[in-house]
């Protein structure tokens, strides 16, 4: 099939950008997006041309690598899948697809469709970890945990860090990443201890570097791994809790 | 399933809790929300209220006059409505000054806007426009006191009975349409906000959620129901 692309195209961090346009042409359907994309840098490479620079890592919807906003939508059209699983059956023949990089402060833009997520791992840093004993590994029933708690932690731990919370949501906060970056700690026995710390950690820097929840559901239709929003509630329950204890604490 | 949850960082031990949550954008979001709670118990104390005007003048200008004396002789006379004044005009302060500066960090999150046309998923209509539908209410709440409240711009005569404005009111046309275009603002405000409060305050539980959207239109449809039958039954006729 034949597309035509509009895609931003910028030659770095401070430089203006535009949109370009493109003709992807005899398109394979069961070819991926970010294939497509190669497809046509391809091109631009033989035409001595400087291709356009996309973020990808392991194209099978896990490392939380790639994103792209297509027609408006983080990901694109399809719920639940990260654009490295979008596939040209998607579109049919003749679509003109406008593809732009996610855009938030948080997010610079580096090239093209290529953008900084360090800001993601500050959040981490402020307190998405347990710290424990680095000995030998420890029994593997030690510490008993419920079903519905390893589910529940589960389910928060299936985000990926890619980033299309934030670029979907309106507000450009990146509540829906944080959330569940805390939950899948809080909820675990193993992350008890440093609960509270953790939780004002992390909302603290995230609200550095993001805005405020308005509590839209942007961010859970685009997320590829379908994290719901029930995360950001309790975040913002032990949030509540935290800073009450904090204060007791001092 | 809570064990040994301990160590929250000492800091700030003499900051009011309060204080200390607001510094925060999700504290913020609280007070947004508690603040909404405190309106929604003002809109449907007040639609109720008012459905008194079915009841003719003397019962509608009773109530008026019992609101005066609520708890009266314990409080002196319009304290306790005094009191109540100042507890909203306080929450409708924070509520404003809370959403100014958390849509100023919003502005500010994400500088560069999308060149391309969104296509939202789950952002409804009510949920993009909070910002507008409460300017909309904001400014009708000043001019519906200087109308019914104060009487700065009621068409009824001076020493006219509160029953008497609220007709003389509503039979202006234009002044009925405002109200209902403000209502129905005010409807669209109460659908987002309703849900919305229960994320802000971290009220979630996967067995009750489904009855947290039920219960923001279920509350908007009375309030504001109730709310619109008002000028339109003065406009028809019903009530004069
Ligand atoms: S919550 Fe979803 S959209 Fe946000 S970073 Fe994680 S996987 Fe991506
Ligand atoms: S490239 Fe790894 S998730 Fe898409």
């Amino acid at each position: 099939m034949n597309l035509t692309l509009r895609v931003w195209r910028q030659a770095g961090p401070d430089a203006p950008g535009r949109f370009e346009t493109y003709e992807a042409k005899g398109i394979s359907e069961d070819s991926s997006f970010l294939e497509m994309l190669d497809t046509v840098n391809e091109e631009l490479v033989a035409e001595g041309e400087e291709p356009i620079e996309f973020m990808h890592d392991c194209r099978e919807g896990i490392c939380g690598t790639c994103g792209l906003m297509i027609n408006g939508r983080a990901h694109g059209p399809e719920l639940g899948t990260a654009t490295c699983q979008l596939h040209m059956r998607t579109y049919s023949d003749g679509d003109e697809l406008v593809i732009e990089p996610f855009r938030a402060a948080g997010f610079p833009i580096i090239k093209d469709l290529v953008v900084g997520r360090s800001a993601f791992d500050r959040i981490i840093e402020a307190g998405g970890y347990v710290t424990v004993d680095t000995g030998s590994a420890p029994d593997a029933n030690l510490t008993p945990v419920p079903k519905e708690t390893a589910d529940l932690a589960m389910d928060a731990a299936a985000c990926i860090g890619c980033g299309a919370c934030v670029a979907a949501c309106p507000n450009g906060a990146a509540q829906l990443f944080t959330s569940a970056k805390i939950s899948q700690l809080n909820v675990l026995p193993q992350g008890q201890p440093e609960r509270y710390q953790r939780t004002l950690g992390m909302v603290e820097v995230m609200e550095e570097h993001f805005g405020s929840c308005t509590n839209m559901g942007e961010c859970e239709a685009a997320c590829p791994k379908g994290i719901s929003i029930d995360f950001i509630a309790m975040m913002n329950k032990d949030y509540r809790k935290a800073t009450f204890a904090g204060r007791k604490a001092g | 399933m809570t064990t040994m949850q301990t160590t929250a960082p000492a800091r700030s031990s003499r900051t009011p809790f309060l204080v200390e949550l607001y510094r925060s954008a999700l504290g913020k979001k609280y007070v947004m929300a508690i603040t909404g709670l405190i309106f929604m118990g003002y809109v449907l104390a007040h639609m109720l209220g008012n459905l008194k005007l079915y009841q003719g003048a003397e019962e509608f200008n009773t109530y008026a006059d019992f609101l005066r004396r609520l708890l009266y002789p314990i409080m002196p006379e319009s304290a306790t409505l005094n009191l109540m004044r100042v507890v909203l005009v306080i929450a409708l302060v924070l509520h404003v000054v809370a959403a100014a500066q958390l849509t100023a960090m919003n502005r500010k999150a994400r500088p560069e806007r999308y060149r391309s046309k969104r296509d939202f998923v789950a952002a409804d209509f009510a949920a993009r426009t909070m910002r507008w539908t409460g300017v909309i209410v904001l400014l009708f709440v000043i001019y519906h006191l200087a109308d019914f409240t104060w009487g700065w711009v009621n068409p009824a005569p001076e020493g006219a009975s509160i029953y008497e404005r609220v007709v003389a009111s509503f039979q202006v046309p234009a002044i009925s349409a405002f109200y209902l275009v403000a209502n129905l603002a005010l409807g669209v405000h109460l659908y987002h906000g309703v849900w919305s409060l229960f994320q802000s305050m971290g009220w979630v539980s996967r067995r009750f959620n489904h009855w947290r959207r039920m219960l923001a239109v279920g509350f908007t449809v009375v309030v504001i129901g109730g709310n619109l039958s008002f000028p339109i039954a003065v406009l028809t006729g019903i009530i004069d």
